[in-house]
């Protein structure tokens, strides 16, 4: 996907107003998925209600699946359904998706490469008040490590939607991460999401971020400040985090002379690991990563909490014009 | 085609059991690694489901009304390896190639190596959980076909079982059938040393299961539960075997140490003079 025509600061659009929580887009792409075929399941873990995938066995009851609290046997249950050819879609909150079912993600899903998808939601410190037990700030790191795995972090509802769609006509396990709070609409309403594919809001001559999930948004209005100020800040939403979309990060990086992720999520092997990573070998370039610096979350509102971690607007603005003077 | 046949010829199952074994010590011998002890414990019952009870097609691997095999104990993947060449999936020439640089028989089950294995196993406690899953997507599809799964009892100690004994019990998988290799070893000793696990019946049955008590050495026994597992409803079965560790063997019966210890040359030449070959 080449560069959009959207410049920075009118990279939201119109109807950017309209915020949903990416995990109540997840519920009505299941249902929509779930009319489509017969042959996508539904599992959950005691979180139907939360996870938002109550809607699909109110719709379907016939292909849902409680596990109950057992978050292991529902990773192994949904690799079974897999194998007897049918398209699994397995949800808690991301804390015990990736965590508690890890190895059974490793062992079972992705060592046989079967097709499951699993979709978390909670992930981040916008879970808020709840704390740092459900909080999953390592859950893109320990999925990202997984041979054949794809991880994808959609940035709102509207992208959310697309990528539900897009994994059920994608063979292989698959990681999606979203979030327990509202986040604006950011994409354009044109955009297709493709699997591996960021999308550029606009390519910045001094400064570029490469953002993922709910800090697409946070990006985009640092982006609009930093314009106040004269500079150039582009900003990429880098919703595959694996594979990561090298030629569009090579682009950014070869733009201009400062390069940033933005992450809800811990900077250690998340997308800020992931880009470090690749340019360290392929293009050395300084990183400044924006996310969780070897920390836990903790109790809170979501905004308090972002403010905490420093991941707002203006804390992404105040570290790039630092980096610049 | 290997059907399902009504009347069991006890005789020939117990020469295949035979084989079996047979072909596990020669293929352990020539890794010289593995897992002796809990691959010749589950001869008989993997006899018993390959060469009578399931349904498959060495030829169609992927048939898709076959009955599924899950070896939720993967380490006793040469049973399995055994069973699927001598049931004619592969040559039997590849079985020396097990554990070797490049061979589809890697130390534990490979589901993308080697046709024939449903699903990559060898870290326990996770194969009732997929045995379940596909159990119920046979239930969604209308399907007849069946779903064994055959666990280790030192395995049982691992939480996932429980939670998967819970929803198949739940779910009512009457087309799922379990065994417990009940050989009362693991690695580090007894099972009743280590981690108790009895009473095992009970444990079973106070989940919901069907559960049947079985000396996992008596072919008429294995066959005559596995035709009852198959009149039950609205439950799933577990067949529980009392087994020896390394049977067959009378030098690796009830030794520890050969849960994973591979025979030596010599111990291979005197252990199948005693399996008559």
């Amino acid at each position: 996907m080449g560069e959009r025509t959207h410049k920075t600061g009118q990279g939201k659009p119109e109807s950017a107003g309209k915020a949903v929580a990416t995990r109540d887009a997840y519920g009505e792409a299941l249902l929509e998925l779930g009319r489509k075929r017969s042959d996508v399941v539904v599992l959950d873990a005691d979180l139907s209600g939360s996870t938002k995938t109550g809607k699909f066995a109110k719709a379907f009851p016939e292909r849902f699946f409680n596990l109950g609290v057992s978050e292991q046997d529902m990773i192994g249950t949904a690799s079974g359904l897999s194998l007897a050819g049918k398209l699994p879609f397995a949800s808690t909150f991301a804390v015990f998706e990736t965590g508690r079912a890890w190895e059974q993600i490793r062992q079972t899903v992705c060592y046989s490469n079967l097709n499951v998808k699993l979709v978390a939601t909670h992930s981040g410190v916008t879970v808020g008040e709840d704390g740092a037990s459900h909080q999953a700030i390592e859950d893109v790191a320990l999925m990202r490590v997984l041979h054949n795995m794809t991880v994808i972090v959609p940035a709102d509802g509207n992208e959310t939607r697309q990528v539900i769609h897009a994994i059920a006509e994608h063979y292989g396990p698959v990681y999606v991460r979203l979030g327990r709070s509202k986040v604006p609409q950011v994409m354009p309403d044109d955009y297709t999401f493709r699997i591996g594919k960021a999308y550029p809001f606009h390519i910045g001559k001094d400064a570029n971020i490469i953002a993922m999930g709910i800090m697409v948004s946070a990006a985009l209005d640092a982006a609009e400040m930093l314009k106040e100020n004269g500079i150039d800040a582009g900003v990429v939403n880098m919703s595959t985090v694996k594979p990561l979309d090298t030629e569009i990060l090579l682009k950014a990086v070869e733009a201009c002379g400062i390069l940033m992720t933005a992450e809800e999520h811990s900077v250690t092997g998340g997308l800020g690991g992931a880009v470090s990573e690749f340019l360290a070998e392929n293009h050395p370039a300084k990183v400044l990563r924006t996310g969780i610096r070897d920390d836990f979350g903790c109790s809170g509102t979501p905004e308090e909490l972002l403010k905490l971690y420093g991941l707002t607007a203006d804390d992404i603005a105040k570290t790039i014009r630092e980096a610049i003077s | 085609m290997k059907a399902a046949v009504d009347k069991p010829d006890v005789s020939l199952l117990k020469e295949k059991a035979r084989q079996l074994r047979v072909e596990i010590l020669k293929m352990l011998a020539e890794a010289k690694s593995g897992h002796t002890g809990g691959s010749l414990s589950s001869a008989d019952i993997v006899a018993a489901l390959f060469f009578y009870k399931m349904r498959h097609k060495p030829h169609d691997p992927k048939w898709i009304k076959r009955d599924r095999f899950i070896l939720s104990k993967g380490h006793a993947a040469p049973v399995l390896y055994a069973a699927l060449a001598l049931s004619g999936y592969f040559d039997s020439s590849l079985l020396k190639t097990l554990r070797k640089i490049g061979s589809p028989l890697q130390g534990h089950p490979c589901s993308t190596k080697l046709p024939g294995v449903e699903i990559s196993t060898g870290s326990l406690g996770q194969g009732l959980s997929i045995a379940n899953g596909i159990a119920l997507g046979l239930k969604l599809d209308g399907s007849g076909s069946r779903v064994y799964c055959l666990l280790g009892d030192g395995e049982t100690q691992e939480g996932q079982v429980w939670e998967a004994a819970m929803t198949a019990a739940h779910y009512k998988l009457d087309n799922l059938c379990a065994f417990i290799d009940n050989n009362g070893l693991q690695i580090d000793g007894h099972c009743c040393d280590v981690m108790h696990i009895e009473p095992i019946v009970n444990k079973w049955e106070a989940f919901g299961w069907n559960v049947i008590d079985i000396d996992g050495h008596d072919m008429k026994a294995v066959v005559a539960a596995l035709n009852d597992a198959e009149t039950v409803k609205g439950k799933p079965t577990m067949i529980v075997a009392r087994t020896v560790k390394g049977k067959g063997v009378s030098f690796f019966e009830g030794k520890v140490e050969y849960h994973g210890l591979a025979p030596s040359r010599e111990e291979l030449e005197m252990a199948l003079k005693e399996l008559g070959k």
